[in-house]
Formats: C-alpha cells, sequence, structure tokens
C-alpha cells in the first residue's frame, strides 16, 4: 500500500493519480481470528491499530454496522484537551493528548491536529477560583494550564463580547495552550489504514446480531454476514452499548443513552482560532479550517436513540451563541445533526475486561468520545492482549459505582444528563 | 416533541423537566440490600424502544407524570398522573417492543 509522501503525490498529480490504492481493503469476513472488536468508529479502529502495532496481535477484525466513520467519530465537534479536575482523567487524557502529537507523523495520515488552545470562560468570581484551582490540579500532574484575564482574552478572540455590560460578564478563563482540534474523518481514515496495513480486517456493513458462546464463555459473534469466532470479543460501540449488550443478556448497566445535537455555520472569514467554551450554561465553538464555526451545547436531556434532537436545544444553544458572539446574529446555520452518547452515572468511561468471559467492554465515552480516541484504543488495546488493564485505564471499571469508587468531575452525582 | 398533560392538553417538550427512568424501585429507606440500593441508584434499562419514564409539567400545572415514550422515534404512547398511578415492573428488555 502506497505510503503518503511528497514524492508520492507529485507521482501520481504526473500521471494522473492512477497509482493510488484504496486506504484499505474490503475483505471477506473469515471464520475465525485472535480479536474481534465490533464497532468501527474511532475508538474501535484505534484499537485495532494498537493490537497490532504494540503488542503483534494482527490477526483482528473491526466489524462496522454501516459504513467506516458513520457514527459518533463523524458526527463530534472535533476538540481536543486534557483539562481534567481528577487525577485519573488528567492521566489519561494527557496521554491521550500526547499521542495525538505524534499521530499524523504515526498514522503517515495528515488528521490535521491542530493544537489551537482551548479557553474555559469564568462569568463569575467564584466560577474564576473554581478554574484556578482546576489548573492547578492540572498542572501538578504536568499538563499545561493558564488563567487569562478579560483583557487578555479580549485581544485573543476580538470578536467576543467582554464588556461589563455583557449578559454574563467575563471574569477571566482557564486556557489549556495544547489543546485544539483535528478533523475528525480523517483520524477515523487514518486508523483504518495504518490498522489495514497491518493486517487487520475491517469489515463493513456487517453488523452483530448475537454472541457465540461456549458455556458461560463467549467466543465468537454472529452477524450479517455470518458467524464469526474468535478467542477474545471486544466492544467498542458507544451510543449502542445497551444495544449490544442487551444480546449478551445483560440488560442492565450504569449508562442511559442521550443525543447531542451539533451545528455549523457557513464558510466565514477568519473569526475564532481556538476553542471557546461559556460557563454560564454550556456552549463551545471553534472554527474549521473550511471557515465554518463548529458548535454545539448540552444534550437534549432524555433517553433518545435517535440520531436527531428537539428544537428547544437549538434554541438554546443560538441564545448562548449570540450571548457571547453578539454579530454571528447574521451566520447562517447550514446544517445541524444529533449522536447518540452512552451517559454513565458519573460521567467518567468504562474500559475493562469482561463483564463475561471473552469479552471486553469499551463504552461510556459521554460526550468526550473523540478526544480520548487514541488512549482509548491504547488502553484497551493493553487491557485486551494482557487480559488486565493498564494503569492509565485501572480506574475505568464497570464495578466502581458498586464500590463506592466514582471519578465524577462534574460533581452531579447519578444524573447522566448533567454530566 | 409534544406531551400531552392530562391536566392542560398537548404542551411544547420546554415545558416540562424530565426527572428520568420510571423503571427503577426505591428500595425501603431502612434496607440493607446493598444489590438493592446499587441497581436504584446505577442500573438502568436503557432500552431501545419503548421506556417508562417520570416527567414534571414544570412550565404548567406543575404535575409528576408517568409516560411512555420510544426512544427511538420520540413518539409518545402514553401519559398519565403519577398520582395513584400502580408503577408496574416493566418487562424485561428482551420482551420489550425493540
Amino acid at each position: 500500500m502506497a505510503e503518503y509522501s511528497a514524492l508520492a503525490l507529485i507521482k501520481n498529480a504526473l500521471n494522473g493519480n492512477k497509482d493510488w490504492k484504496p486506504a484499505w481493503r474490503k475483505p471477506e469476513p473469515k471464520a475465525s481470528y485472535d480479536v474481534i472488536v465490533i464497532g468501527g468508529g474511532g475508538h474501535g479502529l484505534s484499537t485495532a491499530y494498537y493490537l497490532a502495532k504494540e503488542h503483534g496481535i494482527n490477526n483482528v477484525a473491526v466489524l462496522e454496522k454501516g459504513y467506516l466513520g458513520s457514527g459518533n467519530v463523524g458526527r463530534n465537534t472535533t476538540a481536543v484537551r486534557s483539562n481534567y479536575l481528577l487525577p485519573a482523567n488528567t492521566r489519561f487524557y494527557e496521554h491521550s493528548m500526547k499521542l495525538w502529537e505524534g499521530l499524523s507523523h504515526d498514522l503517515n495520515y495528515n488528521v490535521m491536529f491542530s493544537q489551537r488552545g482551548c479557553l474555559n470562560l469564568a462569568h463569575t468570581p467564584a466560577q474564576l477560583d473554581d478554574f484556578a484551582r482546576r489548573g492547578n490540579a492540572m498542572r501538578h500532574l504536568g499538563v499545561d494550564a493558564e488563567l487569562m484575564t478579560p483583557a487578555e482574552i479580549s485581544r485573543l478572540i476580538p470578536a467576543m463580547d467582554v464588556s461589563p455590560d455583557a449578559r454574563f460578564p467575563i471574569y477571566g478563563g482557564l486556557m489549556q495552550p495544547r489543546a485544539g482540534t483535528a478533523r475528525h474523518d480523517a483520524v477515523a481514515w487514518g486508523y483504518a489504514r495504518a490498522a489495514d496495513r497491518r493486517g487487520v480486517d475491517i469489515v463493513e456493513n456487517c453488523e452483530v446480531t448475537g454472541f457465540i458462546r461456549e458455556g458461560d464463555r463467549i467466543v465468537g459473534v454472529t452477524t450479517t454476514r455470518g458467524d464469526i469466532r474468535a478467542r477474545k470479543v471486544a466492544l467498542a460501540v458507544a451510543g449502542s452499548t445497551g444495544r449490544v449488550m442487551q444480546l449478551a443478556g445483560i440488560e442492565r448497566m450504569p449508562i442511559e443513552s442521550h443525543v447531542l445535537q451539533a451545528f455549523v455555520t457557513e464558510s466565514l472569514k477568519p473569526f475564532i482560532d481556538t476553542v471557546v467554551t461559556f460557563g454560564m450554561g454550556h456552549f463551545y465553538m471553534s472554527q474549521s479550517d473550511k471557515g465554518g464555526l463548529i458548535y454545539g451545547g448540552d444534550l437534549d436531556g432524555y433517553n433518545s436513540y435517535a440520531q436527531r434532537g428537539n428544537l428547544p436545544i437549538v434554541e438554546e444553544v443560538m441564545a448562548e451563541m449570540l450571548a457571547l458572539f453578539p454579530s454571528l446574529g447574521m451566520a447562517r446555520v447550514l446544517r445541524s445533526w444529533g449522536g447518540v452518547c452512552d451517559m454513565t452515572m458519573d460521567g467518567s468511561p468504562i474500559i475493562t475486561t469482561g463483564p463475561l468471559p471473552g469479552m471486553y467492554l469499551n463504552c461510556g465515552w459521554c460526550y468526550g468520545g473523540f478526544k480520548a480516541t487514541p488512549a482509548s484504543g491504547w488502553c484497551f488495546a493493553h487491557t485486551i492482549a494482557k487480559d488486565e488493564p493498564h494503569e492509565l485505564n485501572a480506574a475505568f471499571t464497570l464495578e466502581r459505582f458498586r464500590h463506592g469508587a466514582i471519578i465524577d468531575d462534574k460533581g452531579q452525582g447519578a444524573t447522566p444528563r448533567l454530566h | 416533541m409534544l406531551i400531552t398533560c392530562p391536566y392542560c392538553g398537548p404542551r411544547d417538550v420546554s415545558e416540562f423537566t424530565y426527572q428520568g427512568d420510571g423503571n427503577r424501585e426505591r428500595p425501603a429507606p431502612a434496607s440493607q440490600n446493598l444489590d438493592a440500593w446499587n441497581e436504584y441508584v446505577y442500573d438502568r434499562l436503557n432500552p431501545a424502544g419503548d421506556h417508562n419514564e417520570v416527567w414534571q409539567h414544570s412550565g404548567g400545572c406543575r404535575s409528576h407524570l408517568r409516560v411512555v415514550r420510544n426512544t427511538l422515534t420520540h413518539e409518545i404512547s402514553s401519559v398519565v398522573f403519577a398520582r395513584g398511578h400502580v408503577p408496574h415492573r416493566s418487562p424485561s428488555r428482551r420482551g420489550a417492543k425493540a
């Protein structure tokens, strides 16, 4: 398979682009594999990649029910950051950040990772104190964080209303300069191509319809493209975890499925060169390289597996955008869409062995799964290969709720829609 | 999404507050059955299909409501007052309409 390089680009430009190969094969599924990964989203693909790269396990199939990249990896708002309060989260997401920093090189695929910073705005003195505390917690663990004054913020984002007359005046903000955005489709395609090149079979349009058992043990899956057996079956189906676990006979999980909407405007001239989040409500925005403003807000707030939301949230998100950027009243919205999020009871993910013998589970990404893509696959691959978690994901168990060892960064308790 | 309040009639969802999964059964306050408490606080059926829920018409008559709503289509098939409602254990998910 052709490497991407300046030389290959010139060569193909001169001969009519005839030498490019498909980025990944379209193999028929084999009868058995060492590992089956259910879910061809970012996390499933990165899991397969790191299984092959870090652990030498190449006999792997990734089963995707639709086409590659059709789920949440193509529906998120592309922000990447590691600005958490609690050590388990900070260490995990910082590991992810470090993988992001070398990802384009590692995959030989430009994921357009752009460290343009992420700024959380504070609108009360108490909120600014809280952000200072979180910034100190981050710096304590070696992560970059800077507190910004309103004057500095005004210079960084001239279009934003930082006046004392704003609906919610800005007292300051917490900036993580190494945070940023990446092109989400490229992340899926890059991992797919790199995994394929290491021998992983990526099988699209292959929906899992049930699990094959021997005694208690899961030994394979039934699919719309036939039965496939494997020594280890790994789930990376966040958004559909409830439905797939039901096929395995597990009816209750510490998860609710909720719909999150996102929006993009028509392309505008350079307007904002960082990721900004509003602190009085829930709103976040960045600008894509094409010029569209990409933004979103809260969950709709009720259980949903529909990949579409309702109008009250649309209205709320637009109102919050205008509170920060009155000038955007003239901008036209190009598209809106929805994605289904696994909301856990503490807002943190689950990466674990089990809960059945032969099964491995990666789920519960709430609405923060995109930035976790590299570390999620890296830790999950370790968990699958070694049959025990890496220290970075050791806290993300399924049993932590029962034991009271929850990781509740926001302090909301067991109310998934508020995380 | 419209919810037909039995008292006020069909109203926009923005008038209502979602109070969550209506399948859960709270153990007796003195219960020391940790499994039952764990299930009540943390475990959810989370079905793809009809879901028993509790809503409040907080922007209207303030009634607490029991709602059956489809999580795949957002279609609402039943709304009754929570008061006087005999909670029924919802069928296991495998039996539920998917």
